[in-house]
C-alpha cells in the first residue's frame, strides 16, 4: 500500500498534521495510531485551559480532540487504529503491525512523526527506598482516574511540580484524596503559574521548592516518605528531614520524545530536546520525514502542538508535491546564556519564506530581560524585550528573512537579564 | 491592593486590585484579566471538570464541566452531586447531565460523545 503521506501518531499533532496537509491539497494521507481512539494523551486530560489561542475559547482536552477528530473525519484521510508502527525506514517504509491487517508495510512519499512522549519513572530519577505498590506517573494516575475511574490513592505526596502533577494534584483533591504536599528539587516550578495558583494555592496545597524525596518507606504499599531540603547541586542536606504518613507517591518528573522510530530510521537527534534536529519547515535530517509535537521537543499548551503540527503537514504536503530536502545554504541555531534550546535547530536559507519563529526554553527564572540573537562574528541580528521569563514557558521570537540574510555563521541565541 | 496571578490563561499575568477604586484591576493584559481580578476579589468562581459514571458506554466515565464558572465555595458541594450523577450512552458533547445545579444557573454537560 502506498501513500502520499503516513502521519505516525494520531494525537493532537498527527490531527493537526493531517488536517493542514489535506488543506494543502494531499489527497493520500493516512494516520497510523496505537490506540483504539484518536485524540491521544487530550482524553484524560479532562480539565479545561486549552484552546484559547487556536480556538479563542476554553475547552477541556477531550472537547479539543473531538474538534479536530471531527474536522479530519470530514476529510479523506484513511485512519489505522490499534497498529504499531515498528520500524520506519530510511526510504521510508512504515512497518505496521495490528489485528485488523496483521503485518503491513506502508511506503509513503513523506512522513510525519508525531508520536508524542511518554512520562519519566521512578527508575528514571533513582528514588531510594523499598518497591511498593502506590508510586505511579502522574499521567498514569491521571488515566486511572479519568477514563477507567479508579481512585489511586488517599494521602498523597506529588513529586515535581509539571503540570501534569499540578492537575493531578487539584484532581485527587477534588475526589476526596488529601494532597499533602507538592515537592520540588528545582529552585522554581516547572508547571504554569496558572496551574500553581488554581491547583496548589486554592486548596492550601504546600510547595516545597528545592526539596526531594530521599526515601519510600512500605513493604506492600506506601507507608511514608522522607522529605529533605537539598542544596544548589540538589544534593539532599542532612537534618531538613521531613516525614510525611502517605499511601501514594505521585511523580511528575519530566517527559521523554518518544524517538524509537526516528533514531530507527538513523534521524539525527538533539541531544537538548531528545528529539529530531529539524529545520524551519519542522523537516529531519533525514528528507521528506517532518516531525512536531511533543516528539520533537516537549510542549506546555496543546494549541502551539497544533500550530507547530499544521507546519509540518503542510511542509510535507509540498515535499511530496515536489518539494526538496535542505541542502546548500544552512544556518545553525546555537544556545547561548541560559537558553536550554531552540527549535528549530537549523535554518534552510535556500527555502522561500519570510520569517522564522523560533521557539526555546530558557534554563533558570528571569526578571526583565533581552532574548540577544548574534552570529558567529559577534553581530546582533535580532532583539526583543520581555518582562518575565520561566523554563515552565515556552519562549518564541520571530527572525525576520532580511535579518538573518546578514547572518555571517551560526546564530546563537542568549539572555542578557537586564540589571536592576 | 491585592496582588493575585490570573489563571484565565496559561500566560498568567500578574494582577493588582485596588479595592480603594472600586477593585480596578492593572497590569492585565487583557480584559478577561480585569474581569478575573475583579471577580476573585469580590466573589472567585471556578469551573469545575471531573466525570461520571457512564452505562452502556465505551468507557467506565464520562468527562463533564460546569458550562461556566461555578461560586468557588461550591466546588465541593459540586463534586458531591457529581458522585450520584449516572448517564447512560450515547451521550453528545454539550449535552446538559445536571441543569441549574445547587440553586446556580450553572448547568453541568458532557464533554466528550460516547
Amino acid at each position: 500500500m502506498r501513500y502520499e503521506l503516513v502521519i505516525i501518531g494520531g494525537g493532537p499533532a498527527g490531527l493537526s498534521a493531517a488536517y493542514a496537509a489535506w488543506g494543502a491539497g494531499c489527497r493520500s494521507i493516512c494516520i497510523v495510531e496505537r490506540d483504539h481512539a484518536l485524540g491521544g494523551i487530550l482524553g484524560q486530560c479532562i480539565h479545561n485551559g486549552f484552546g484559547l489561542h487556536y480556538f479563542k475559547e476554553e475547552l477541556t482536552g477531550p472537547e479539543y480532540a473531538e474538534r479536530f477528530i471531527e474536522l479530519v473525519g470530514q476529510t479523506g484521510v484513511a485512519i489505522k487504529l490499534d497498529a504499531m508502527v515498528l520500524e520506519i525506514t530510511p526510504d521510508k517504509r512504515v512497518h505496521l503491525v495490528s489485528s485488523a491487517g496483521g503485518y503491513e508495510v506502508l511506503e509513503a512519499g513523506a512522513i510525519v512523526l508525531a508520536m508524542g512522549c511518554r512520562e519519566r519513572t521512578r527508575g528514571a530519577i533513582g528514588i531510594p527506598g523499598t518497591r511498593p505498590a502506590g508510586v505511579f506517573t502522574a499521567g498514569t494516575a491521571q488515566r486511572y482516574l479519568n477514563i477507567e475511574g479508579y481512585m489511586v490513592g488517599k494521602r498523597v505526596i506529588i513529586l515535581g511540580s509539571g503540570d501534569i502533577g499540578l492537575i493531578m494534584a487539584r484532581r485527587m483533591t477534588l475526589e476526596g484524596a488529601r494532597v499533602l504536599a507538592c515537592v520540588e528539587v528545582m529552585p522554581y516550578s516547572g508547571g504554569l503559574t496558572r496551574n500553581i495558583v488554581q491547583c496548589l494555592h486554592d486548596f492550601d496545597i504546600p510547595l516545597y521548592l528545592s526539596h526531594t524525596i530521599t526515601n519510600i518507606e512500605g513493604r506492600d504499599r506506601v507507608q511514608g516518605v522522607t522529605v529533605a531540603k537539598v542544596d544548589a547541586d540538589r544534593r539532599p542536606i542532612p537534618g531538613t528531614e521531613m516525614h510525611f504518613d502517605c499511601d501514594t507517591v505521585l511523580l511528575s518528573v519530566g517527559l521523554i520524545p518518544e524517538n524509537e522510530l526516528s533514531r530507527g530510521a538513523g534521524i539525527r537527534m538533539d541531544p537538548r530536546t531528545n528529539g529530531p534536529i529539524v529545520y524551519q519547515d519542522m523537516q529531519t535530517s533525514l528528507g521528506g520525514v517532518f516531525a512536531c509535537g511533543n516528539v520533537l521537543h516537549v510542549h506546555d499548551l496543546v494549541d502551539f502542538v497544533t500550530a507547530e503540527a499544521a507546519r509540518a503537514g503542510q511542509a510535507a504536503a509540498a515535499y511530496v508535491k515536489g518539494g526538496r530536502a535542505p541542502s546548500g545554504r544552512t544556518l545553525a541555531i546555537e544556545n547561548g546564556a541560559l537558553v536550554g534550546y531552540t527549535v528549530p535547530q537549523r535554518i534552510d536559507m535556500d527555502a522561500a519564506f519570510d520569517a522564522v519563529d523560533v521557539f526555546f526554553r530558557v534554563r533558570a527564572v528571569c526578571g526583565a530581560s533581552r532574548i540577544v540573537v548574534r552570529d558567529a562574528a559577534g553581530a546582533m541580528i535580532a532583539s526583543f524585550g520581555r518582562a518575565h521569563l520561566a523554563p515552565g514557558e515556552m519562549e518564541t521570537i520571530k527572525l525576520p528573512r532580511v535579518s538573518l540574510d546578514k547572518a555571517q555563521g551560526a546564530l546563537t541565541v542568549s539572555i542578557e537579564e537586564e540589571t536592576k | 491592593m491585592t496582588n493575585i496571578i490570573c489563571i484565565t490563561c496559561p500566560k498568567g499575568c500578574h494582577l493588582s486590585v485596588d479595592e480603594q477604586n472600586d477593585c480596578a484591576v492593572t497590569s492585565n493584559a487583557c480584559p478577561r484579566g480585569a474581569e478575573y481580578g475583579r471577580n476573585e476579589v469580590l466573589h472567585p468562581v471556578r469551573v469545575v471538570t471531573s466525570t461520571v459514571r457512564l452505562e452502556g458506554g465505551a468507557l467506565p466515565r464520562l468527562p463533564v464541566k460546569t458550562d461556566r464558572p461555578l461560586p468557588k465555595e461550591k466546588v465541593f458541594d459540586c463534586m458531591r452531586l457529581l458522585d450520584g450523577l449516572t448517564v447512560t450512552a450515547p451521550v453528545k458533547t454539550g449535552q446538559v447531565i445536571a441543569a441549574h445545579i445547587l440553586g446556580t444557573d450553572v448547568d453541568i454537560v458532557a464533554t466528550r460523545s460516547l
